[in-house]
């Protein structure tokens, strides 16, 4: 190979072998961040555990009508014969998880109880992280006496305990509804995410990319909407996933201290676990047990796609 | 008439409860077109604050900004920051120090050049993206198209400000303002990326403001040189009358500072004595006086003028160096 003709051979094969890696990395390289993230959460192992519980949980609670054995607020009389202050029904014929206190058919109550449940938990983590991130924007990004108003309103709502301040927001309401749980759950949520995306919006307000993105003239909107937002949005997002198992809990504890949803037929597992349960705990535990273990299954669906969305979209995970 | 005419420019920090800081204290000079101008100095002496006085990029609050930076015969002081915010970018452009932290991490690189040809041209994102990959190829990076999609993270420490640089120059800026472009990469980078910025100014007529604290980059790039300690210019020069002869105690103390590969290996190397923060207000005499070895009476008691000297130069110093007469 020391023959001049035989070192320009090595030389046009590399560079061959180059111009095949540039153009394999050219295809591969095409594609935009979203995408790409969600490529990346398609091959996280947890991330599709996660999707999986919280798609199939979704499922049930869409066609629950068609899942469920039976009408959720109907009592049945083969049930309700059976049922005194000490013994309540358990798995019977035509019955797989036996009565509720009422003698309504415990297994379609979880059933429907799903949808009544990610309804609520969803809609009120929704609503407490769109005002939040609205609110915690505006301070971040404006400043001055906005930020002073918007921050020391949060501390105030922080200062009470978030149940207190949600049963006195539900307390407050002349007639309470669903809608009234929601939206107290909600109302205390919103400071914490304010807060979060607050803290993050200053810290990129002082970062270098932020400065230089100022002496390229980029407008004042632009800068917030497309430099400080997008940096700031990760620690939101992974905490509206924790939310959402206490917004379940916090909506149960609510349903607990009568204050919760009026509608007795209504299916809930907050209201199942915190009203039935707790009260027939020593008669039938297993009241308490299927709403809590379906609360814990849906809640840590959420938190392994909320842990892994957040990998996914940082972008120095791209390969 | 001059691009940009700096004319008694002082930054005061004032917050509330703590002393004032004056961190420009008075600085004046000019850039011509096309001319590339450097500013010198240790860390603290104003250098950076002088750059965001002039890009208006000092925080709103806790500052106060007096004097005039006339660009073009526009006091950019008194614009208000909306239509200051159509100058920068477009006639003003500007580098910063650390190429990583100034490129926004979560948007690929193309978008971000092609984010400023929105903003001043009016392209539209398609086109924008076809200019941004001329402009990452004309800044000397490798396969531009491939680039354009890509995040800062992806890229090495070099290639990185040469993209922070074809964003600066994008839209063709009159005046380029460097904020010491080179600190932050090693010195193989350092050379390749002044050698860019020298190539690109040349041919495009852009003027520069250089700052740095490396005296290697001024010998190598700059037109004319400013000299500044403690807030105020002490000295300036042609680049070549400055290394030839200079007449600040402190200039010269910077010169003989920088190691010699000719001098015997054992030789201690030279240092000014104390630091920055060893001085005297410029209101009760020379700043620089408690450090200097040719302080003498007249240093203290009253504020040293900026006096002109030779071929438009200017010095602040009460008893020069002269020069070594050679061996």
């Amino acid at each position: 190979m020391s023959r001049p003709g035989g070192i320009s051979t090595l030389a046009d094969h590399k560079r061959k072998r180059i111009d095949e890696l540039i153009a394999r990395t050219a295809e591969a390289g095409g594609v935009s961040l979203l995408r790409d993230a969600g490529r990346r959460l398609l091959r996280n192992p947890t991330a599709i555990v996660g999707a999986t519980i919280i798609l199939l949980f979704l499922v049930i609670a869409i066609f629950a009508p068609l899942v469920a054995p039976h009408d959720p607020v109907q009592r049945f009389p083969e049930l309700t014969k059976d049922l005194t202050v000490d013994s309540i029904p358990g798995s019977t014929a035509g019955h797989p998880l036996g009565s509720d206190p009422l003698g309504r058919d415990f297994a379609s109550r979880m059933v429907f109880g799903a949808r009544q449940t990610l309804f609520v938990g969803v809609l009120a983590t929704l609503i407490g992280l769109l005002v939040g991130v609205l609110l915690g924007a505006l301070a971040g990004a404006i400043g001055g006496w906005v930020d002073v108003l918007v921050m020391r309103l949060a501390d105030v709502m922080l200062a009470l305990p978030g149940l207190l301040l949600a049963i006195t927001l539900v307390a407050l309401a002349s007639r309470s509804t669903q809608w009234t749980v929601i939206v107290a759950v909600a109302v205390v949520n919103v400071p914490i995410f304010a807060r979060l995306l607050r803290g993050s919006m200053l810290a990129q307000r002082e970062s270098d990319h932020v400065l230089a993105a100022r002496a390229l003239g980029v407008k004042r909107r632009d800068i917030v909407l497309r430099h400080m937002l997008p940096n700031s949005m990760t620690a939101v997002i992974v905490q509206a996933t924790l939310t959402f198992a206490v917004a379940i809990l916090d909506a149960a504890a609510l349903s607990f201290l009568g204050l919760g949803d009026p509608d007795i037929n209504r299916a809930e597992w907050g209201l199942m676990l915190g009203v039935d349960g707790v009260r027939y705990f020593e008669v039938r535990p297993e009241l308490a047990y299927f709403p809590a273990l379906a609360i814990i299954v849906v809640a840590l669906g959420f938190t392994l796609l909320g842990e892994s969305i957040r990998e996914a979209l940082d972008p120095k995970n791209r390969r | 008439m001059p691009l940009l005419d700096v004319r008694d420019l002082s930054v005061v920090f004032d917050r509330k409860g703590t002393r004032p800081v004056k961190a420009v204290d008075g600085v004046s000079f000019t850039v011509e077109p096309g001319q590339t101008v450097g500013l010198v100095g240790e860390s603290g002496c104003g250098k950076s604050v002088t750059s965001l006085a002039i890009m208006g990029l000092l925080p709103r609050r806790g500052n106060r900004v007096t004097g005039e930076v006339r660009f073009s015969d526009v006091d950019l002081l008194k614009l208000r920051p909306r239509e200051l915010r159509d100058w920068r970018g477009r006639d003003i452009g500007m580098i910063f120090q650390d190429p990583l932290s100034s490129l926004n991490p979560v948007i690929p690189l193309g978008v971000q050049v092609a984010e400023v040809l929105e903003r001043h041209q009016g392209r539209t994102r398609q086109a924008a993206l076809r200019e941004a990959k001329e402009l990452l190829d004309a800044v000397g990076i490798p396969d531009p198209q491939r680039r354009l999609k890509e995040f800062p993270h992806q890229l090495s420490g070099g290639m990185r400000q040469r993209a922070l640089i074809a964003i600066a120059l994008a839209c063709k800026p009159r005046l380029l303002i460097a904020d010491e472009p080179t600190t932050a990469l090693d010195v193989t980078i350092q050379a390749q990326i002044l050698t860019l910025l020298k190539e690109l100014v040349d041919n495009s007529g852009t003027a520069l403001v250089m700052i740095t604290h490396d005296l290697g980059v001024v010998a190598g790039l700059c037109d004319t040189v400013n000299v500044l300690y403690a807030g105020k210019v002490v000295e300036r020069a042609y680049r070549h009358d400055l290394f030839e002869d200079p007449r600040h105690p402190y200039t010269h103390g910077l010169l003989q500072s920088v190691p010699r590969l000719d001098v015997d290996r054992g030789a201690r190397l030279h240092q000014i004595r104390g630091s920055v923060s060893d001085n005297i207000p410029w209101s009760e005499g020379c700043a620089f006086a408690p450090r200097c070895d040719r302080v003498i009476d007249d240093c203290i008691g009253e504020t040293v003028p900026l006096e002109p000297t030779r071929r438009a130069g200017a010095l602040r110093c009460t008893n020069p160096v002269e020069r070594e007469v050679a061996v």
